[in-house]
C-alpha cells in the first residue's frame, strides 16, 4: 500500500468522529483570510455552496464554469429529490439509518467515516435551503412534504415537484450571486479549466481558456476546488448534460491525483430508449415511476403484436418473478441487469428491441377503483374507473408523462411506455481523503467529481444530498486544515516559470489539436468510444471483453490523434475545439475504466463481472480481496499503478445484498 | 415506427462574432427523421457542414431536457419555435413537414449581444440576481425547516415562479425586449415566502435598477413574454411586482 494513501480519518468513535474534528481542526483568523484565494472550478450544488460559503467566511473566491451562467450547471437536471435524516414522519428515520442505508446500498465499498458525516450533516442541509427560500412541496398543515425512494424503507425523499435538483441549485446559485454582488467572489462563466498549477509540489492555480476570446488565462489561488461533476459522457449517450466531461479531474489526475473506482458506474433501469443513430443523449424517466408502473416482456421471444393485445398470461413480470420481496423495486443495478437479460435473450420490445415495458395500466385501475369509492360513487363503469385512475396518475406524474409523450409521441396514459437502462451517473471519481483533498496538496475534489460516499452503488436522492453537503457543510471546515498552514505564503506570481510552462502546454496541445486537419468529426471519435464502453464495459464485462476494449480504445486514441478534423480557429468561440480536448480526455479515461474493471474480479453494485456471478446470475462479491478503493496513479501514456485503500468496516458487518 | 425522412431548409443566422454584420444563410437538410429533435437535426447539419469542410453553426445548449434554460433559438419568428411550453432542445421534428423552409435566428436585444452565430450573451440576468435576487442567510444560520409552516398554496406560487429557467426567450420575443417576465418572477417567488420579507423592499428597488441599466426596454403589457415563455411562467408576476415597485418606491 502506497504510503500517500492516508485518508486521514479521525480517531474515535464513528458518531464522534465528525464532532470532534471540528472542534480540533485548524482555523483561520478573518484578516488572513482576506488575503488567501481559493479557485473553485463548477457551479453545480458543490460547486456554487462551496464558493458562496467560502466567501461569506471572508475569503477571496475565483469561480469557473464552462457554461454562460453558473445557474446552468448540470445538477439543474436532478428530478426526484434530495435526502435528510430529518424523521419529520415520525417513521423510525435516523442518522444511523440514513448512514446504514447509503452504505449498503453501496454494496459495501464505502468509507464508514465519509458516509456518517454525510448522514450527519444532511438535516442541516434542508434547514439551509428553506432558509434560502427554496419552496420545497408542502403538506395542507405547511410543513415540508417526504417521498421514498428505492433502497430505503422511510420516507426521507424531500422534493420540489420533478425539479429538486433546479430548485436547490438556483438557491446555492443566489446565494453565490450575493457574494459575486458583494465583491467577495468573482464569476469566470464560459471559461473551461484546461489544466492545474503545481509549485513545489501544490495546487497553485489553473490554465483556464477564455472560451468566448479563445485566450488562455491564468489564474492563481492558494487552494484549487474540483466541482466538475461525473463522466458518464464517456459513454457518449447518457442522461448526463451534453457538456458534462471529466477533463479538469482528468488533467488533475495526470499532474499526480489519483482516480479512485473509475469503473464503477451506475447505469439507471428507467431511461426512454434509443431510438435512432441520431440521438444525442438519453433521457431519465425519474425513479419514482417505478412504485406504481409494471415492468414486462412478452413470454413470446420475438413478439410483435402491441402491448395491448398481449393476454395478461403470456406476460412476464420479470422483476416481479425473480425478485418476489422486492418486485419492481428492486435497487438501480439488479433493475438494469434483469432488463438488459431479457433483452439479450430476444425478449425485448419496440422497434430496436432493446426495450420493455413499463405498464401503468393495473395502477390507473387501481387508483380508479379507490377514487371512485371515495367519491362514494357504488357502481362505476368500467370506463368510468378508467378515467378517475388517469387523474390521479396524471397528479402524481404528469409531467413525467408529458415529457414522455413529447419525445416519443405515445400516449402513456393509453400504451405502456417503453424503459431501457442508461448511463446516469458515476460513483468513481478523483480519490479524495476525510478532508475532501485529493493526493495533490491544496487539490480538493467535491461532489460526484470525487469518489468517496457512495462505493459500488449510489441510492437515489443520494447525490445531491452528497454535493451540497461537501460544499456547504465540510469542505468551509476541512480547508482551514490545509489554509492555516500557507498563510504566509502570497499568492503565487502567474508570471511564474511553473505557470508559464503549464499555459505553454496547454496552447501546443490546442496547436496539435487544430493542426491535425483529418477527415473524421470529434463526435465520429466519441460515438465509437462510447460503443466500446457501452458493449464491453457497460452493464456487464469479462475479462475477454474488457482486454479488447482495451485494445480497440488504444488504437481509437491513435486513429484521432492522426484523423480529427476541427474546423475554423482557436481563436474565439469553437464548439467543435471544446468537444476535442473533453474527447481526447475521454479516450484516455476509457482505458482507465477499462483497466480498473479488469482489475476488480468481483462484482459488486453496478461492477458486474459475469464471471463473479451466483447461479441465479446475481452479483458475487469477494470481500476477502477486493475490499478496498483502487486509486490509480497515473505514470505515463497508457501506463497507471494501482494503489489500494483498505476498507475497514468497524461498525456495519457486510453481507450478501439479498432482495428476493 | 418507421417515417419517411424530411426534406428541410434552413436559412440561418451566421455572424463571426459581435462585431462582424452577420446574414442569413441557407442549408438542405436531408432525411431529417421525425423522431429528432430540433437540436439533434442541427447534429446533423453541423455534421455535413464538418464534412464539406465548412464551419459548425455555434448555438447554446446543455442539458437537452428543457431545465437548464442554456438553448436559445428564435425559430421561424417565435422564441423556442412553434409548439406551446417547449425549450427549442425539447421541440420535435415532427412539428414541421416535408419541404418546409425554417428560419433560425439568435435572440435579439440590445442587453443580448451576440458572440457568434446563434450564441449571445446572457450576463445581464446574472447580474440583476446579483443585485437582489437572493435571501441573506449565511451558511449555518438556519433554524429547523419546519419551525415556521408556509400555507401550501403560498409554496406552490412561489414554485410556479421559481420554475423560470432564465433563458431569456421572454426578452427576445418583446418588442421593447423588456426584462420583467423573468424579473418579476424571481421577485414573486421571494415575495410569497416569509423568508422573502426582510429584505423586500430593497430586492425590487435595486433589481429593477440593475434591469434598466443592463439596457432591457420597458413593459408595455403586450403579453408576447407569457405567451412564448417555455415554463409558462405567468403575467400575474408582473402585476405582482409592479404593485411590490410601488409599494417600495413609498416606503423609500
Ligand atoms: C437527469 C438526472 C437526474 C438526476 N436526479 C437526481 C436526483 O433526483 N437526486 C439526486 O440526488 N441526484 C440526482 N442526479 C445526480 C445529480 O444531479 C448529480 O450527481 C449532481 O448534481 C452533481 O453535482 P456537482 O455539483 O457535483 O456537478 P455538476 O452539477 O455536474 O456541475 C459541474 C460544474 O463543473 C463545471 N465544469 C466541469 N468541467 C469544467 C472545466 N473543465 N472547466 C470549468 N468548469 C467545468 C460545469 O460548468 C458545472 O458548473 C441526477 C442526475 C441526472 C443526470
Ligand atoms: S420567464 Fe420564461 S421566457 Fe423568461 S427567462 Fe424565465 S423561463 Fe425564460
Ligand atoms: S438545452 Fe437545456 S433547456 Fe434546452
Amino acid at each position: 500500500m502506497s504510503s500517500k494513501l492516508n485518508a486521514k480519518i479521525p480517531a474515535g468513535e464513528l458518531e464522534q468522529k465528525w464532532t470532534k474534528y471540528r472542534s480540533e481542526v485548524a482555523l483561520v483568523n478573518p484578516a488572513n483570510k482576506r488575503s488567501l484565494e481559493i479557485i473553485v472550478v463548477g457551479s453545480g450544488l458543490a460547486g456554487a455552496s462551496a464558493a458562496a460559503t467560502l466567501a461569506e467566511l471572508g475569503y477571496k473566491v475565483k469561480v469557473f464554469c464552462f457554461q454562460d451562467s453558473p445557474r446552468r450547471a448540470h445538477s439543474i437536471a436532478a428530478q426526484g429529490g434530495i435526502n435528510a435524516a430529518k424523521n419529520y414522519q415520525n417513521d423510525g428515520d435516523s442518522v444511523w439509518r440514513l448512514f446504514y442505508d447509503t452504505i449498503k446500498g453501496g454494496d459495501y465499498r464505502a468509507r464508514e467515516a465519509n458516509v456518517h458525516r454525510l448522514a450527519e450533516v444532511s438535516t442541516s442541509i434542508i434547514d439551509q435551503c428553506v432558509a434560502q427560500g427554496v419552496p420545497f412541496a408542502r403538506e395542507y398543515g405547511g410543513l415540508l412534504s417526504n417521498r421514498s425512494f428505492g433502497g430505503t424503507q422511510v420516507q426521507r425523499t424531500f422534493y420540489a415537484a420533478g425539479q429538486t435538483g433546479q430548485q436547490l441549485l438556483l438557491g446555492a446559485y443566489s446565494a453565490l450571486e450575493r457574494q459575486v454582488g458583494l465583491g467577495n467572489a468573482q464569476m469566470y462563466s464560459r471559461h473551461e479549466m484546461m489544466d492545474v498549477v503545481m509549485i513545489d509540489g501544490k495546487a497553485k492555480g489553473i490554465i483556464a481558456r477564455n472560451m468566448v476570446t479563445g485566450e488562455l488565462e491564468r489564474h492563481s489561488g492558494h487552494a484549487v476546488l474540483l466541482c466538475t461533476g461525473g463522466y458518464g459522457n464517456v459513454f457518449f449517450l447518457s442522461t448526463n448534460a451534453m457538456g458534462s466531461n471529466v477533463t479538469a479531474a482528468w488533467k488533475a489526475h495526470k499532474r499526480g491525483a489519483y482516480f479512485g473506482n473509475p469503473c464503477f458506474t451506475q447505469i439507471h433501469p428507467t431511461c426512454i430508449p434509443v431510438s435512432g443513430d441520431h440521438q444525442s443523449k438519453l433521457t431519465l424517466m425519474s425513479e419514482s415511476l417505478r412504485n406504481d408502473g409494471r415492468i414486462w416482456v412478452p413470454k413470446k421471444q420475438g413478439d410483435t403484436r402491441k402491448p395491448n393485445e398481449i393476454p395478461e398470461e403470456e406476460r412476464d413480470y420479470f422483476l416481479e418473478r425473480r425478485y418476489p420481496a422486492f418486485g419492481n423495486l428492486v435497487p438501480r443495478d439488479v433493475a438494469s441487469r434483469a432488463a438488459k437479460e431479457r433483452c439479450d435473450a430476444g425478449y425485448g420490445v419496440g422497434a430496436s428491441k432493446m426495450a420493455v415495458y413499463l405498464d401503468y395500466a393495473s395502477a390507473i385501475e387501481r387508483y380508479g377503483k379507490q377514487q371512485a369509492s371515495k367519491l362514494g360513487e357504488s357502481n362505476p363503469t368500467h370506463e368510468r374507473i378508467i378515467q378517475l385512475g388517469k387523474d390521479v396518475v396524471k397528479e402524481k406524474y404528469g409531467n413525467l408523462f408529458d415529457m414522455y409523450e413529447k419525445i416519443t409521441d405515445e400516449n402513456p396514459y393509453e400504451m405502456p411506455m417503453r424503459i431501457y437502462p442508461a448511463v446516469h451517473y458515476t460513483m468513481g471519481g478523483l480519490w479524495v481523503d476525510y478532508e475532501l483533498m485529493t493526493t495533490i496538496p491544496g487539490l480538493y475534489a467535491l461532489g460526484e467529481a470525487n469518489f468517496s460516499d457512495h462505493g459500488a452503488n449510489r441510492l437515489g436522492a443520494s447525490a445531491l444530498m452528497q454535493g451540497l453537503a461537501d460544499g456547504y457543510f465540510v469542505i468551509p471546515y476541512t480547508i482551514g486544515s490545509y489554509l492555516s498552514s500557507q498563510i504566509r505564503d502570497k499568492a503565487a506570481d502567474i508570471n511564474s516559470p511553473e505557470f508559464m510552462a503549464a499555459e505553454k502546454e496547454t496552447a501546443e496541445l490546442i496547436n496539435k489539436l487544430m493542426n491535425i486537419k483529418g477527415t473524421k468529426s470529434v463526435d465520429h471519435f466519441h460515438k465509437r468510444l462510447g460503443k466500446i464502453m457501452w458493449d464491453k464495459c457497460g452493464m456487464a464485462r469479462s475479462k475477454e471483453g474488457l482486454q479488447w476494449a482495451i485494445d480497440e480504445i488504444r488504437k481509437l486514441q491513435k486513429e484521432f490523434w492522426s484523423d480529427v478534423r476541427i474546423p475554423g480557429t482557436a481563436s474565439g468561440l469553437n464548439p467543435e475545439l471544446e468537444k476535442a480536448c473533453r474527447v481526447a480526455d475521454f479516450l484516455e479515461l476509457g482505458e482507465l475504466m477499462c483497466l480498473d474493471a479488469l482489475n476488480r474480479e468481483e462484482s459488486c453494485g453496478g461492477h458486474f463481472r459475469e464471471e463473479h456471478q451466483t447461479e441465479e446470475g446475481e452479483a458475487m462479491r469477494h470481500d476477502d480481496t477486493y475490499m478496498y478503493v483502487a486509486a490509480w496513479e497515473y505514470k505515463s501514456t497508457n501506463n497507471y499503478e494501482l494503489h489500494k485503500e483498505e476498507l475497514k468496516y468497524e461498525r456495519i458487518k457486510p453481507s450478501q445484498r439479498n432482495y428476493k | 415506427m418507421e417515417h419517411k425522412g424530411m426534406n428541410l431548409t434552413l436559412k440561418v443566422w451566421r455572424q463571426q462574432n459581435a462585431n462582424d454584420k452577420g446574414k442569413f444563410v441557407t442549408y438542405n437538410v436531408k432525411d431529417v427523421s421525425p423522431d429528432m429533435s430540433f437540436l439533434e437535426m442541427f447534429d446533423v447539419l453541423n455534421e455535413q457542414l464538418i464534412n464539406t469542410g465548412d464551419e459548425p453553426i455555434a448555438f447554446d445548449h446543455d442539458c437537452r431536457e428543457g431545465i437548464c434554460g442554456m438553448c436559445s433559438m428564435y425559430i421561424n419568428g417565435r422564441a423556442h419555435g412553434p409548439m406551446k411550453g417547449t425549450t427549442t432542445c425539447q421541440l420535435h421534428m415532427r412539428s414541421f413537414k416535408d419541404g418546409d423552409t425554417i428560419t433560425v435566428e439568435p435572440w435579439r436585444a440590445k442587453a443580448f449581444p451576440v458572440i457568434k452565430d446563434l450564441v449571445v450573451d446572457r450576463t445581464s440576468f446574472d447580474k440583476i440576481i446579483a443585485s437582489g435576487g437572493f435571501v441573506s442567510v449565511n451558511t449555518g444560520n438556519a433554524q429547523d425547516a419546519n419551525a415556521l409552516p408556509i400555507p401550501k398554496d403560498d409554496a406552490d406560487a412561489s414554485f410556479e415562479a421559481a420554475a423560470c429557467i432564465g433563458c431569456g426567450a421572454c426578452v427576445a420575443s418583446c418588442k421593447n425586449s423588456s426584462a420583467m417576465l423573468f424579473v418579476s418572477a424571481k421577485v414573486s417567488q421571494f415575495a410569497l415566502l416569509p423568508q422573502g420579507q426582510a429584505e423586500r423592499t430593497d430586492r425590487v428597488l435595486n433589481m429593477v435598477k440593475t434591469m434598466d441599466e443592463a439596457g432591457f426596454g420597458n413593459c408595455t403589457n403586450t403579453g408576447s413574454c407569457e405567451v412564448e415563455c417555455p415554463k409558462e411562467i405567468s403575467l400575474a408576476n408582473i402585476a405582482r411586482m409592479n404593485r411590490e415597485y410601488l409599494m417600495a418606491t413609498l416606503k423609500k
